[in-house]
């Protein structure tokens, strides 16, 4: 199995790729021997009112026992709720606010639009920084193939196939994206 | 490295000790003249900042002292509604401090019994199997991290008294443990 899938030529050209850090790339190579396992688990996106207008999983081993509607409510929730606290903890004026918590196992990555859309990707732990990913789902992604059709921007949630398998194209692209053995 | 604070939390969520080492104050004082160009409005028993950023006042700010008095609460020292003040022409020109504010103890123990829920949920919501609490949240300005003990003892809370203890050995302790790990520079693998 292919680890990384070509880009089709629409996309090379619309997307600005990110120089590939050194640690990125010997991440990877070390992904190639099996030694860690990169990978993206999931990914939601939220409107500004807490809906949420996508999801998909690509490795996700574990579900959150309850039903998806409640799983995604909690999400928000708990999102909501970090920002709340971070912005009354931090001790200085913030910026870009929260920006990712880690566990044991993985890693939560947060980006928010200012116009309120939430971007919330699960990784695992030796992905330190998907910023630029969402932020490129973001422009790339959502602004060209959601907002600029007439059709999908005015229903309430994301039912676009060209912009599912694009995202799942993408993913599947990342340098930290490796797919689990069976 | 700095170290702002440290926050010891039960196992119930209550926050029993608290301490801050070092608590960086921006405060910006200007005079004003009628009518103020910042929007203010009430939120949790303070006077903040809505709508209006200038010369270091960001939104958010409270409104820290009036006329190089300290204010309290939502009113002057002398007991006037702040808002109601300051809509009054007569009162001009008039010198505000603003900056962030400093969080009382009943707003440290909300913020930890709220962590306490967010450590859990952060476990719950795991796409992976076997995953620990929030360990470590980052934002652009500052890092928390979050230790979690192995100690199911439960002795706190069948003890009446307040649950924050107050040790000075402790204190010290903790106060040369910061020391040494601020210069040590690091805090953690990965950090």
């Amino acid at each position: 199995m292919t680890r990384r899938s070509t880009p089709s030529s629409e996309m090379v050209a619309n997307r600005t790729t990110p120089p590939l850090e050194p640690s990125l790339s010997i991440a990877r190579e070390r992904a190639g021997t099996g030694e860690t396992q990169m990978t993206v688990h999931n990914l939601y996106i939220f409107d500004r009112n807490g809906n949420c207008l996508y999801y998909n999983e690509w490795n996700r081993k574990k579900q959150a026992g309850i039903s998806k509607d409640e799983e995604y409510k909690l999400m928000y929730g708990m999102l909501f709720s970090i920002r709340s606290f971070v912005s009354k903890m931090s001790p200085l004026d913030m910026k870009e606010g929260f920006l990712s918590f880690q566990t044991s196992r993985y890693r939560l990555h947060y980006y928010e639009t200012p116009s309120g859309l939430k971007f919330v990707m699960n990784t695992d732990l030796s992905v330190s920084n998907a910023r630029e990913t969402l932020q490129h789902i973001y422009s790339n992604l959502y602004v060209e193939l959601i907002v600029k059709n007439p059709v999908c921007s005015s229903a309430p949630s994301l039912d676009s196939e060209v912009f599912s398998s694009r995202l799942d194209a993408f993913i599947r692209a990342l340098p930290y994206y490796s797919p689990r053995a069976a | 490295m700095v170290i702002f604070s440290v926050y010891v939390v039960n196992k119930a969520g209550g926050l029993i000790y608290q301490y801050d080492n070092y608590v960086p104050r921006a405060e910006v004082e200007k005079t004003f003249s009628y009518p103020l160009d910042l929007v203010l409005k009430h939120h949790d028993e303070k006077v903040v900042v809505s709508f209006g950023q200038r010369d270091g006042i960001r939104v958010g700010h409270a409104v820290l002292s009036i006329n190089g008095v300290d204010v309290v609460g939502k009113n002057t020292s002398e007991g006037k509604d702040i808002l109601e003040y300051l809509k009054d022409p007569s009162n001009y020109p008039v010198s505000i401090r603003f900056g962030r504010a400093r969080l009382s103890s009943n707003e440290k123990l909300m913020l930890a019994s709220m962590f306490h829920s967010l450590f859990a949920i952060g476990s719950q919501l795991s796409p992976e199997a076997g995953s620990s609490g929030i360990e470590m949240l980052e934002t652009d300005v500052f890092k928390l991290h979050c230790f979690q003990t192995l100690t199911v003892s439960n002795n706190h809370t069948s003890n009446p008294c307040p649950l924050i203890f107050r040790c000075e050995l402790f204190d010290q302790n903790l106060k040369s443990a910061l020391e040494v790990a601020e210069k040590a520079g690091n805090f953690g693998a990965g950090s």
